[in-house]
């Protein structure tokens, strides 16, 4: 009898399922792009353990070129780029075929570590003036950028993104099911006014959360932050304005929650992976950086460490900021020119 | 008596199905109208045209001989026959919130009162029975002191109890002269509260008129009722207005003593007998051929 009850309450519910065709089809599709993607994102097996910056045209026939533990950023835009890097220890060494310069951070071991590798290297060919020329060394100093300093934005960026899309897009749809949207449908207030209530409801609340966040985990790890917090509040409320507005691009005309969910999870999940919220992009494959540039949470989390790391004012985020309003607008009149209130 | 609400020729087609084909009526003001059928005869559909909720596909609503406009949501009153509420709110929060949809809402207050909600003032909408749901639903419904209410299927659902609570309220907005276009599964109440009545079926109006018209004009006299048996069948042939419901005998007379004469004279057995003056739920029957609670 108890089988026969679960037999046949598991026919009903996988038929209900099956039959949502396009809940079905994101279920289905779903992990298939998640992993597709995160196994191109991961590819390429880095074992490199020290980063150099290049200068100039390398001299690939030294020896310490050769190197199979280190990996060789070329930086084209001069040394001031490269050296800034060096300072915040995002790369350990670099060298400048042009000044036959070598620079390394005087604070960071593994620059340390590097030097000596590259100084043996040096004198072991000696001889060979003709094969290795002679660098002359000069000393950078700056404090360490933590994994953590460069991962709050991140992190913020991410809570927003949930928050945004869920809080709007998942909310609206649920209320589109049950019948809510239909009771306002029915009274003198305009779809847009409901919309707009709903989008500034949760950019409060979002903007709250991620203040909060911030200035808590600030108290205990004492982020860096060089630039000023008002950009930083700006680019904030301008990034949730943005999420929210996609958010509500999928909230217009969907009426099934659980394809709502499988949608959003399918723009939310490629966005954490490529948008370098837990690891930077720097040296994935150039298509998957063109890509990020689409998402909102990229501009938000490379301006808002442009912002506390680099110490970046308005003028050096504005790209960013533009892109960021640019599709809050896209969005925005996508979702008025789409939305149903059943 | 002048019409607030008409609809000409209205008609909804779902694909291929025809779900309202076509239906006239006028709805006179300040009368409690009743849109009765069984379940899929149209009603939601024709009564959410009405409401401009639902766009016809062909046909046209007239609101005091006009074409709804944006205006009319501020006039009406709406009650759905599902709808879920805002959820982490309570009832006056709720209250507040719709009051705040219209230029001039009713006073709390009065909504309070009409509606009884005195008691579940402070209770999330999400702990609400049944009928104190409707009770609320109701209140949303009159905030904007509508000229006109439409209740789809108010009590659907409720206990006996719970539904001539519901009945009473609506005795008051009643009370009120605003007018009343109410669907219901349930005669007893279209009888209590209608002061005219729609019978449909199949997207068709198949009558309308008062209560006491439709009864005197389908009905002549009583009907008596004898469980139904095999044996007699034969014998009762040639009775006129004698019709077989399942295990029921029906007949339709207006001459009660002269009815029972011939019963017994035909030997039939009168064993169970009862006499049943003709109401609503006899003409539904009557005119749609199915009880209406299936």
């Amino acid at each position: 009898m108890i089988i026969r009850q679960f037999v046949a309450m598991f026919k009903a519910r996988t038929m209900e399922f099956v039959r949502d065709r396009g809940t079905f089809f994101w279920n289905l599709l779903f992990p298939f792009f998640l992993v597709f993607g995160l196994a191109f994102a991961f590819s390429g097996g880095e074992d490199k353990i020290f980063k150099v910056g290049v200068i100039g045209t390398p001299r690939e026939e030294m020896p310490f070129m050769k190197l199979e533990q280190a990996s060789f950023i070329p930086y084209s835009g001069g040394s001031d780029t490269a050296l800034r890097k060096l300072e915040r220890h995002q790369i350990d060494m670099v060298i400048d075929f042009d000044t036959k310069e070598f620079a390394v951070n005087k604070e960071s071991s593994k620059g340390r570590l590097v030097r000596t590798l590259f100084v043996a290297q040096q004198s072991a060919a000696g001889s060979a003036a003709s094969v290795v020329p002679a660098f002359s060394e000069r000393t950078v100093v700056g404090r360490a950028t933590r994994y953590v300093d460069w991962l709050v934005p991140g992190v913020i960026g991410m809570n927003m993104m949930f928050s945004s899309l869920f809080g709007v897009g998942y909310v609206i749809v649920r209320y589109r099911k049950n019948g809510v949207l239909k009771r306002f449908k029915a009274t003198p207030v305009s779809a847009l006014n409901f919309v707009s209530a709903q989008a500034v409801s949760r950019l409060s609340i979002v903007l709250l959360t991620s203040i909060f966040v911030y200035a808590g985990t600030n108290l205990f790890l004492g982020f860096v932050m060089r630039g000023s917090y008002l950009n930083l509040l700006l680019l904030t409320t301008l990034g949730i304005l943005c999420m929210i507005s996609l958010g509500l691009v999928f909230a217009s005309r969907m009426r099934s929650e659980e394809m709502a969910g499988g949608v959003l999870n399918l723009i939310t999940f490629p966005m954490l992976a490529l948008s370098g919220v837990f690891f930077s992009l720097e040296g994935s494959p150039p298509i998957l950086k063109t890509i990020s540039w689409a998402f909102p949470l990229t501009h938000f989390t490379e301006a808002s460490r442009k912002i506390m790391i680099d110490g970046a004012g308005i003028l050096e985020i504005a790209p960013h900021l533009a892109v960021l309003a640019g599709l809050t607008v896209i969005f925005l009149s996508l979702s008025a020119f789409l939305f149903k209130w059943e | 008596m002048t019409d607030i609400l008409k609809v000409e020729n209205l008609a909804k087609n779902f694909g291929t199905v025809r779900a309202v084909d076509g239906i006239s009526f006028g709805i006179p003001e300040g009368v409690c109208f009743g849109l009765l059928g069984p379940n899929g005869a149209g009603k939601t559909t024709t009564i959410e045209m009405m409401e401009g909720i639902t766009s016809p596909t062909s046909g046209r609503v007239l609101f005091r001989d006009l074409p709804i406009g944006h205006d009319f949501k501020k006039k009406v009153g709406i009650q759905f026959q599902s709808t879920a509420l805002p959820e982490f709110i309570t009832v006056r929060e709720t209250i507040a919130l719709f009051s705040a949809f219209y230029s001039a809402p009713r006073p709390l207050e009065e909504v309070i009162r009409l509606c009884s909600l005195e008691d579940i003032l402070e209770r999330d909408n999400q702990k609400l029975s049944g009928g104190q749901r409707q009770r609320l639903l109701l209140a949303l419904a009159i905030i904007p002191k509508p000229e006109m209410v439409f209740l789809d299927e108010p009590t659907t659902g409720l206990d006996p109890q719970a539904r001539r609570n519901f009945w009473e309220l609506i005795g008051r907005i009643k009370a009120e002269k605003t007018t009343i276009l109410l669907t219901t599964h349930y005669m007893d109440e279209a009888e209590s509260l209608c002061d005219q009545i729609a019978i449909m079926d199949h997207g068709k109006i198949l009558e309308i008129d008062t209560p006491a018209t439709l009864i005197a004009k389908h009905f002549d006299g009583v009907l008596i009722r004898i469980p139904y048996d095999d044996c007699c069948s034969e014998k009762l042939v040639d009775f006129e207005g004698l019709t077989i419901r399942g295990d029921v005998l029906e007949l339709q007379t207006n001459k009660i003593d002269k009815s029972l004469k011939d019963l017994l004279a035909a030997h039939v057995n009168l064993e169970g007998l009862s006499i049943h003056k003709p109401d609503l739920e006899d003409l539904f029957i009557k005119l749609t051929g199915s009880s209406l609670r299936t």
